[in-house]
């Protein structure tokens, strides 16, 4: 196993979510769950961040600020879209103001359905991102960038 | 024996800091009831910083950062080495000016408050380090670290205003609650990640490790303090790091007015009667 899959940093932004899923990604990281047993480390810092971790869905308002966290992140970097809302825009969909899920402007790796997301199912994410993370390392190994 | 040690400690502190920093981990999140992650967490930490980007805003700022490095290992082994207690106080400042100096080229409003937190914070630890060396001086005769570890009898018990002073600056260093004003570490964010904001890659790394040499180089200085008996003051160090866990995860962040307040307070107080006292036992 690689040092990227033991030690994913997070970073967690709420597009317009209802804060179901957020309260559940933060339950991720309590004592029962305790991601942080395997190196996972929510920081509020873009550009120490390995995952990117969204919830709610896009609209017009909170779509530049989703574009520039994720365009601060080093590479090699992984979105994960969770909660249904992030997936598809959820029952809000069909809102005038909203464009979707967040794949409408970011390339998702990996998608978590679920109203509210279950801790384990973030957890799940987390580590098949962490897998997606190791690919994209050995891409840009290969294109000769680290 | 003592370049021996100097080069011992370049080449090992970053194990020892790492373990460390792995055993600050793992107990915090037993003292908050989680597992925790694995002992060596901070190694792979550090391993995947050197396989990410490094993102680039000033090309100077690496630079800062570079010099906070080599200061940090220069002062630890002049330290380890045995050598003059000053010139190792006056290489740390100097580290912590860099430290401070790349945040405020970084030029982020985070990382630049986040400089001007880390030089309230040096206000705030300097003079009870200083106070410290100035005390063992009074003890022992002498600055020359080979010399004090020679004293005979343990230093706490003639200094231990002094100890609670150095104790009291301790989570600065280590940069833990109720001080951890600059770099927020753990889920604080207020100020994103302080000084460290603007830093990724390499540099983040290089930042890592510089503070696992701060780590043994500071626990080092908190030794002098019972270095009569290699065990006992190992042992003691131990303690000292423990309590310090206990005070991170039982405190919370106090105000940089409170901090400097306060770190003065008791160095002056607590470090400044017990040099009086010295002075009068001398006569």
């Amino acid at each position: 196993m690689g040092m990227l899959s033991r030690s994913p940093w997070v970073i967690h932004y709420d597009g317009s979510s209802c804060n179901g899923c957020d309260i559940e990604v933060l339950a991720a990281l309590m004592p029962r769950f305790d991601v942080e047993r395997f190196g996972v480390v929510n920081t509020g810092n873009p550009k120490h961040a390995d995952i990117l971790l969204l919830t709610g869905s896009i609209n017009e308002q909170n779509k530049p600020v989703v574009l520039n966290i994720y365009n601060q992140m080093p590479e090699p970097k992984v979105v994960l879209a969770v909660g249904i809302c992030a997936t598809s825009g959820g029952i809000f969909r069909e809102c005038y103001n909203v464009l979707g899920g967040v794949d409408k402007v970011l390339p998702v790796d990996v998608y978590v359905p679920g109203c509210a997301v279950r801790p384990e199912s973030i957890i799940d994410a987390v580590v098949k991102g962490v897998g997606i993370l190791e690919e994209k390392r050995a891409a840009f190994k290969a294109a000769g960038k680290a | 024996m003592s370049w021996f040690s100097g080069i011992a400690y370049i080449l090992f502190a970053p194990f020892l800091g790492g373990i460390i920093a792995g055993l600050d981990r793992k107990i915090s999140a037993r003292l908050q009831g989680r597992i925790g992650p694995p002992l060596f967490q901070p190694f792979y930490d550090v391993g995947k910083l050197f396989q990410k980007e490094t993102l680039v805003v000033r090309q100077s700022q690496h630079l800062y950062m570079e010099f906070f490095f080599v200061l940090m290992v220069f002062s630890g082994a002049i330290f380890f080495s045995g050598g003059d207690l000053l010139l190792v106080i006056f290489a740390f400042t100097m580290a912590g000016v860099f430290f401070a100096l790349g945040g405020y080229k970084a030029s982020s409003p985070y990382s630049f408050i986040g400089a001007q937190r880390e030089v309230l914070q040096m206000m705030s630890y300097e003079p009870a380090v200083l106070l410290a060396a100035v005390g063992m001086y009074m003890v022992t005769g002498s600055f020359q670290v080979a010399k004090i570890i020679e004293y005979p009898h343990p230093l706490i018990a003639q200094l231990p205003g002094l100890f609670l002073a150095f104790f009291f600056i301790l989570p600065i260093k280590f940069r833990k609650s109720p001080f951890d004003l600059a770099t927020s570490h753990h889920a604080h964010q207020e100020l994103v990640k302080g000084i460290t904001t603007e830093f990724s890659g390499r540099t983040l790394a290089l930042i890592e490790i510089a503070h696992w040499y701060e780590y043994v180089f500071v626990l080092g200085i908190g030794y002098l303090f019972f270095a009569s008996n290699v065990w006992f003051g190992l042992l003691m160090t131990l303690v000292i790091f423990e309590l310090l866990l206990v005070v991170d995860n039982a405190t919370a962040r106090v105000r940089w007015q409170a901090m400097l307040g306060s770190a003065w307070v008791v160095a002056l107080v607590a470090g400044g009667l017990n040099i009086i006292y010295l002075m009068w036992m001398k006569g």
